[in-house]
């Protein structure tokens, strides 16, 4: 029996390194043809004219990203210490499990919403005749990266043990010099992880930005400009390009970028949590 | 005690996140359900798409998905719960499995589109299963694998070590233990878990893109070897392909409305699974 519990376990490390396989052979066929440095150094994505450079479409992913950061890390973690030391026990016991539930939306399902209720919106503020850009996109990820923020840097928070309140109480402190000078300094690590895991979250999501940035393949010139991030240029490409084509090729080398950016991010997160696990 | 300003100020602050965070889930669910919900009937639920999809049900791509999440149920549990176990009561704390877990943590990670990827080259291409039911239904359940196994191992470590010391020293063996009296004990929690990775599986609409989604089909049998319709590549295809955009909105309204209504119907009934069924060992 041992040993079929042990496949399955090797079965993941298989599907991680099968995965990094078929983005590295490809990429490498694609860089046979294009050489790396221009792929990583130029702004123009035309493969009908040959021309392959990434960073376009990498600043439409990280404004897209950072934007949703911008409205998300303030929002959530402020959520995060409403909830674990302003709140009332019902107001937590409804919040909470609501604020987990976000989490299962499906992404097309947010996407629609940036259709039909973001856009409008910014259309009607920012008098502007195209919703569809860089800002919906942000707010829409926001919201997706808003439950983990939350949940994981509410954890931290509540690690916090509570002898370290008490001994700030009876110095004196009242409720918000604690949390600015104890708590929150104390639970630092956790929300930084937060943060990064949210952010991964954000920079990983196809469905809402292929349906709410507008899709423009020019370099962002701000917020409100239509924006093609790396994964939705994927999603649109995939599907019209002729399998093995340097183009075909191409699509998987912005991939590989992806995911050393989500990789990136993700171990770093890691990294944090199991420092502060030694901790505790 | 200083003044009470400092402490309202800061404290009216963090209220108004979470008020902001309340008013965003409450408008998002609103919306949908009360603009959704009044497209929403049983015909609506029954009916193939019919004209061009501007008119008829969305009966094809609810069979579609249901069809997916069945395969990758099938893939991914089996897999996914042996793998638990493994780690969980067969596994040494030593390298490997340290190799093991890191990969788990970062397979949870890896970018959606990116499975979209892997399927299309690995079983669309590799394995000649072609734009398929199969293709994605393998592909889905290579996602769900880390989620499986998260959940899996974490509803196996409530049940407390005194249970297995005691029947291994009753002379049971490792696999004794785990089938009859770990994997009883943690059924509940699995299910949980179960449920959430499928529900989470059942809206993904990247890896669905490239390895078998379709647009529309005109009947509704189902094949493995076929493309299929499912219910988030509707919506998508709904919003952002079709022409007759008026037209087709209520049907869109109609499909987001049943796909956050299925979560929330799944996430409730994994959240009364674990209030209701999963003991609290008490040490």
């Amino acid at each position: 029996m041992r040993v079929i519990f042990q496949v399955s376990g090797f079965f993941c490390i298989a599907v991680l390194g099968g995965i990094l396989l078929m983005l590295m052979i490809n990429s490498i066929a694609f860089f046979a043809d294009i050489p790396p440095i221009t792929f990583l150094s130029t702004t123009e994505w035309q493969p009908e004219y040959g021309k392959y450079g990434i960073l376009t479409l990498l600043a439409g992913t990280l404004l897209v990203t950072t934007g949703a950061m911008v409205i998300a890390v303030p929002l959530g973690i402020g959520t995060a210490l409403y909830l674990s030391e302003y709140a009332r026990p019902w107001v937590k016991n409804v919040l909470k499990p609501a604020v987990e539930m976000l989490a299962a939306v499906p992404s097309v399902v947010v996407g629609f919403i940036g259709i039909v209720v973001v856009s409008p919106v910014i259309m009607s503020f920012a008098k502007i005749p195209n919703g569809l850009n860089a800002l919906n996109g942000a707010v829409l990820l926001a919201i997706m990266a808003l439950p983990t923020i939350i949940t994981v840097s509410e954890d931290a928070i509540r690690a916090v043990p509570h002898m370290f309140r008490e001994a700030s109480y009876g110095l004196g402190a009242n409720r918000w010099t604690t949390l600015q000078k104890v708590v929150v300094p104390a639970a630092y690590p956790g929300i930084i992880a937060a943060v990064m895991l949210g952010m991964g979250r954000a920079l990983g999501e196809t469905m809402t930005v292929l349906m709410a940035t507008g899709n423009a393949i020019a370099f962002p010139k701000g917020i409100f400009s239509p924006v093609r991030t790396i994964t939705a240029n994927i999603a649109i490409e995939m599907g019209e390009v002729p399998f093995f084509s340097t183009h075909y090729y191409g699509l998987f080398a912005t991939a590989l970028i992806l995911f050393i950016i989500s990789f990136a991010v993700n171990f770093t997160a890691e990294k944090i949590t199991a420092h502060i696990r030694r901790f505790q | 005690m200083k003044t009470n300003f400092t402490e309202i100020i800061p404290q009216t602050l963090l209220l108004l996140c979470a008020l902001i965070m309340a008013a965003l889930l409450i408008s998002l669910a609103g919306y949908l359900l009360l603009k959704g919900g009044a497209v929403l009937s049983l015909s609506f639920l029954t009916n193939i798409p019919t004209n061009g999809m501007t008119a008829g049900g969305i009966f094809t791509p609810i069979m579609g998905t249901v069809a997916l999440t069945l395969i990758t149920a099938l893939v991914s549990l089996p897999v996914g719960i042996g793998a638990a176990v493994y780690l969980s009561e067969y596994a040494a704390d030593n390298r490997l499995t340290q190799i093991i877990r890191a990969a788990i943590r970062n397979l949870a990670g890896v970018p959606s589109i990116i499975f979209g990827l892997f399927g299309l080259t690995l079983f669309v291409q590799g394995l000649g299963l072609g734009s398929s039911l199969m293709a994605s239904g393998l592909t889905l359940g290579l996602l769900s694998l880390p989620y499986v196994i998260t959940t899996t191992e974490e509803a196996m470590r409530t049940v407390p070590q005194l249970m297995r010391e005691s029947a291994l020293a009753l002379g049971a063996t490792r696999w004794e233990v785990t089938r009859d009296i770990i994997l009883p004990a943690a059924t509940p929690g699995i299910a949980t878990g179960a449920i959430l990775s499928l529900s989470r599986a059942a809206g993904e609409t990247a890896p669905i893109l490239f390895t078998g989604a379709t647009f529309y089909l005109s009947g509704s049998s189902i094949g493995l070897k076929d493309e299929f319709m499912a219910l988030p590549y509707h919506l998508y295809m709904l919003v952002t392909q079709h022409q007759a955009i008026e037209q087709v909105q209520p049907l869109a309204l109609g499909t987001a409305c049943v796909l956050l209504l299925l979560v929330l119907l799944l996430n409730t009934a994994a959240i009364t699974i674990r209030r209701k069924y999963v003991k609290q060992y008490q040490p």
